[in-house]
């Protein structure tokens, strides 16, 4: 079993185990939780075969968007990402395309029930709860509707502690806490009302938005629309980039911290931007092991601190590298990286094979805005918040949420005064890039006890300086992006509460009180107990992960507040004391294998998923000069899946601008309704007998 | 400098296109225009792809049965494959007066060429299996029918056309026909003016515009119609089903299975929404699924993938306007579809060649005085 029994961060709840089998073998999984999962956990990857070429298809978005895990449940073809499991289902793969059930019983048709209310939100994530909160506290009639089973959007997949400031966007605190704070807010707010596993399909000329509500269709007519439908992970051009085991770095935190799947035992992460970093963070945190992280600029784009951590726990992170290819019948099996030149071409003398059997794709997200787009075509008043009007932090999307929330109560008369002009600073602030990282002095003045930063870059974030009882600690300049210092002549307590606190895991604390030879250094860590058992040699790093020692764990304690921060003390050598910054967990580096496979031209890589059209046949209809991605849809099926051209739309613009065309000669393509297929008989208004 | 050319084709759609490869094939200079980004992006693409000789009146059963013959011959002849699914046209029937009115045509449809049956409910239900039993009284079946995809096809008649020498200006929109003499003269454009002393209208919906550019006044007033794809399921029918019953808010309703699997669907909307509006409406998927599971329950199983609304540019007969203008000699119309343009086009677009190049046959004679832009337009037609 691949069952994620215990975590470092995660509660692991007891859940009811149920039969249900799968291409006739009996298996168990747990009653509710996603297809997807459950067939995961039996080792299942392989969910059908793609009608077009029978090759493997697997989950790719977990998140209800690309249609790659359809299976047969009972007879009818469902997304497993998106489908509860019930006792005794039976789930069949899908070679070719599904049969239709010969249901020829009469139907009674029921007409489609239509809801009045004065603001739609759609997206229960950190953005729409944030502004669902604003307009309830303000009594605005409001509907909340999430695709999901439960609020929190993104929120439940973050095990990490969240950036920002304390005050106002819980920063300090881990992000699936924060979801749950928020949801715990609304539910006190007697205007708004949540309907969940409740997906909008189109927003219509009319106004009305049309939105699947367990298994029903439903017309909601609201005055006014806030969208924070989040974003969704680009994909990137690779040969072997369908294998089962090529996930979104998303869908793979759904899978293992949502779910509590291990989906893969070894993984390559693609992409060092935060999502990137932090999906390797929580591998390791699963008890996955990653083999490296590959990114093809000269620096990470992601937060500092996020990469050191990855650093410090053993993980190579290869700047100026990419992946060639993923490799495999199955499933992913191996995986090709290679060096790339300025002008990001692949050095292929630089080619090494990675044991691998995932690969972790985070080559940024793009914004879910198809519905406010139509909206404003439409004439329908809309705002957008979070990620689907600009890609940040989730500490900004609560902002951009409550800031939505509010102009809305405004703009329907229920609310008076102004933006609050400091939400729109702090929004901006929390949205900003992380600054240049600068070389830090060694600390000046300190006693015998101090804490020391190992926090290089200006980002957002003050938790530290609110927690120290002795106010010792401040920012640069006292600005929420300043890097923080331990003011001179501070007497520290040697509490240790910075270093349990900070979410970047960049705090320690040198205490050589006992033995001015021999420090004590607190080191935060966040992954498995067992490995910094008191008295084990561990091997230390300092801040860029480069081996120091290896020290005696002398003892291990936590905060109350922040239980999966380990508070490990080691023993150092004093001139170790202020390097020492992290525990290095991953045992071996992973062994390119002896054996180099060739790699497929990039041409095999495939562009559309759902058509399985490649990048050869998109440049070939490139060089035949269509500059209309209508016609390029016309002439290669490419975006005619059931995804609607999600995926594989960046992905061909992209194909464009390495042809060299000019963006202003291409047309882009027509987006229709829907957002995701539904059955005939939900619009029809069919009751079926297991609806209730 | 003006560019001359022997002939001005203007729109690359359903009629422009096989048009203009017809006009290629006679070596003539052919100069196309269209206001959109690439072929077929008009109403062609919002086709869903059923070709029928099954109709009421001889004009449009030959160009049709040419059209059918063209298509079943297309992938032997050219080597592009347009998805060419011979499932024919199934009119079943519930209504004594349906069965009454479908029967009486067979004659007329016979004598045309058209091979057509009336059938019984058990034929009916083997060739569209699930399908409501309950008061069938049979289908017409016309087995020579079928279906394409419009976007192949618009490929297909594109590269031959550019194949043989036709030229392809997109984005460029024709602002009106120029005269001298009294005779057309050519056309001039946003981007600039070309010359050719034959001007092909084949504008479709923005034909009544295009004329009156040069004072001619066409009844040809564009009304907008949903239709949606289906995700593929394994292959259980092929016939384009048409429902000719009314019901709220709409007449007949008519849908098939593709070669991909898919089904494919549309509505004609009681009262007819006039006007050249294609955004989405909440009102077409309810509609129409319920009349879809009512007619074949099954299909409530199946999801519906994505929806579209595109323009029928009707005529108040409900026949094309295929013919010279008499009053700008050198004007040719092609247009007024009225949503058969997929269907009647590649006839169309032949018949169109013989009218430049002065070759006309005696079938012509026929479809050229039903399709006249100079008939009475108040009879309508009993099978639209």
């Amino acid at each position: 079993m691949n069952r994620i029994a215990r975590h470092p961060i995660l509660p692991v709840p007891a859940r009811e185990e149920v039969p249900f089998s799968w291409d006739g073998t009996p298996l168990t999984g747990f009653r509710g939780e996603m297809i997807a999962s459950a067939l995961a956990a039996c080792g299942i990857h392989v969910l059908g075969r793609h009608p077009k070429d029978g090759s493997p298809q697997g989950v790719f978005c977990a998140n209800g968007q690309c249609s790659q895990c359809l299976v047969m449940a009972d007879g009818r073809p469902v997304k497993a990402c998106m489908t509860p499991l019930r006792a005794g289902m039976r789930l069949e793969s899908l070679r070719g395309l599904p049969r239709l059930p010969e249901d020829d019983a009469p139907v009674a048709t029921g007409g489609v029930e239509e809801i009045a209310v004065a603001v739609l939100v759609i997206g229960a994530g950190p953005a729409g709860l944030s502004a669902a909160i604003e307009l309830g506290r303000l009594g605005v009639p409001t509907l909340l509707v999430d695709d999901k089973d439960r609020p929190g959007g993104k929120l439940v997949l973050q095990t990490h502690k969240f950036f920002g400031s304390v005050e106002d966007s819980h920063a300090g605190t881990r992000g699936f806490e924060i979801g749950r704070r928020l949801a715990a807010e609304l539910e006190g707010l007697p205007s708004v009302a949540m309907r969940l596993e409740t997906t909008v399909v189109a927003v219509f000329a009319d106004g009305r938005v049309g939105a699947v509500s367990r298994g029903r269709y439903v017309l909601i007519r609201p005055e006014r629309l806030i969208v924070a439908c989040g974003a969704r992970e680009k994909m990137l051009s690779f040969p072997g980039n369908t294998l089962p085991g090529v996930y979104g770095a998303g869908a793979f935190q759904t899978l293992v911290n949502r779910d509590l799947v291990r989906c893969a035992s070894r993984v390559l992460v693609v992409g060092g931007g935060n999502v990137g970093l932090i999906a390797g963070y929580h591998a390791l945190q699963a008890g996955i092991e990653v083999a490296a992280l590959v990114e093809a600029l000269p620096e990470v784009g992601g937060y500092r601190v996020h990469a050191d951590k990855l650093k410090r726990l053993g993980v190579p992170i290869l700047t100026r590298h990419t992946i060639v290819c993923a490799h495999g019948t199955e499933r992913v099996e191996a995986a090709t990286i290679a060096a790339v030149d300025e002008r990001f071409r692949m050095r292929p003398e630089t080619a090494r094979t990675l044991p691998v059997d995932g690969v972790l794709v985070a080559v940024g997200l793009a914004e879910v805005n198809e519905f406010a787009l139509k909206a404003k075509q439409f004439g329908i008043p809309v705002e957008c918040a979070g990620d689907a009007q600009e890609i940040a932090e989730a500490s900004a999307a609560m902002f951009s949420g409550k800031i939505a929330g509010l102009r809305v109560a405004r703009a329907l008369g229920a609310y008076t005064g102004d933006i609050p002009r400091d939400w729109e600073e702090k929004e901006a602030l929390l949205k900003s890039r992380p600054g240049p990282v600068t070389a830090r002095k060694p600390p000046e003045g300190a006693g015998a006890v101090y804490p020391v930063f190992h926090c290089f870059q200006e980002i957002p974030c003050n938790p530290c300086t609110s927690v120290c009882p002795r106010k010792g600690i401040r920012t640069e300049n006292d600005a929420i992006t300043g890097l923080p210092y331990f003011v001179p002549g501070t007497e520290c307590t040697g509490c240790a509460s910075c270093v349990a606190v900070c979410p970047g895991l960049a705090v320690t604390l040198v205490d050589a009180r006992d033995d001015p030879e021999h420090p004590l250094v607190i080191l935060p860590y966040e992954i498995w107990r067992e490995k910094v058992e008191v008295g084990r040699l561990v091997p230390v790093t300092d801040a860029e992960g480069a081996i120091l020692g290896r020290y005696p764990v002398v003892k291990v304690k936590s905060r109350r507040k922040h239980p999966g921060t380990l508070l490990v003390g080691v023993r150092v050598e004093r001139a170790a004391a202020e390097r020492a910054a992290g525990i290095w967990v991953q045992e071996r580096a992973v062994d390119p294998l002896a054996l180099y496979e060739k790699a497929p031209p990039p041409d095999e890589a495939v562009i559309c998923r759902c058509e399985r059209i490649t990048a050869g046949e998109i440049r070939a209809a490139i060089r035949d000069g269509i500059r209309d991605l209508n016609q390029l849809k016309a002439v290669t099926r490419a975006g005619m899946g059931a995804c609607g051209s999600k995926t594989c739309r960046p992905l061909i613009h992209r194909l464009y601008r390495e042809e060299g065309i000019d963006p202003a000669a291409i047309t882009d393509r027509v987006d229709r309704p829907l957002f995701v297929e539904v059955p005939i008989g939900a619009f029809a208004g069919v009751r079926e007998a297991d609806d209730d | 400098m003006t560019e001359r050319w022997d002939a001005i084709v203007v729109g690359a759609g359903s009629v422009g296109l096989p048009a203009a490869l017809a006009l290629g094939r006679e070596r003539l200079r052919v100069l196309v225009l269209d206001r959109h980004p690439s072929p077929g992006q008009g109403e062609n693409k919002h086709a869903i792809g059923g070709v029928r000789a099954t109709h009421s009146a001889p004009g449009k059963i030959l160009v049709c049965r040419r059209s059918l013959a063209i298509f079943a011959s297309w992938r032997d002849t050219h080597g592009d494959d347009i998805e060419w699914l011979p499932g024919g046209y199934l009119y079943p029937v519930y209504r004594e007066e349906d069965a009454r009115l479908l029967q009486g045509l067979l004659p007329l449809q016979r004598a045309y060429g058209l091979a057509i049956d009336f059938i019984g409910p058990e034929a009916v239900a083997a060739i569209v299996p699930g399908i409501c039993r309950e008061g069938l009284l049979g289908a017409t079946f016309a087995p020579g029918d079928g279906s394409i995809s419009p976007l192949r096809v618009a490929d297909a008649f594109y590269r031959h056309a550019r194949r043989l020498g036709v030229e392809f200006r997109f984005r460029e929109s024709v602002e009106r026909i120029d005269r001298e003499g009294g005779r057309a003269a050519g056309v001039t454009t946003d981007r600039g003016r070309y010359a050719a002393p034959v001007v092909i209208d084949a504008a479709g919906p923005f034909s009544a515009a295009l004329g009156r550019s040069v004072g001619v006044s066409l009844p040809v007033v564009p009304d907008s119609h949903e239709a949606g794809i289906t995700e593929p399921v394994a292959a259980f029918f092929h016939a384009m089903v048409v429902d000719m019953r009314p019901a709220p808010g709409s007449k007949n309703f008519y849908f098939y299975q593709n070669r991909h699997g898919q089904v494919v669907f549309c509505l004609t909307p009681e009262p007819p929404i006039v006007g050249t509006d294609k955004r989405e409406t909440s009102a077409f998927l309810p509609q129409v699924c319920t009349r879809l599971v009512e007619l074949v329950p099954r299909l409530k199983h199946l999801r519906v993938r994505r929806t579209w609304r595109g323009l029928y540019p009707m005529t108040p007969d409900g026949s094309p306007i295929v013919g010279w203008n008499r009053e700008v000699p050198g004007l040719l119309h092609a247009t007024g579809m009225c949503g058969q343009g997929l269907m009647l086009g590649a006839g169309v677009g032949e018949l169109v060649g013989r009218m430049v190049t002065g070759t006309l046959n005696a079938e012509d004679e026929t479809v050229l005085a039903e399709f006249s832009p100079y008939r009475d337009f108040h009879r309508v037609e009993k099978l639209k």
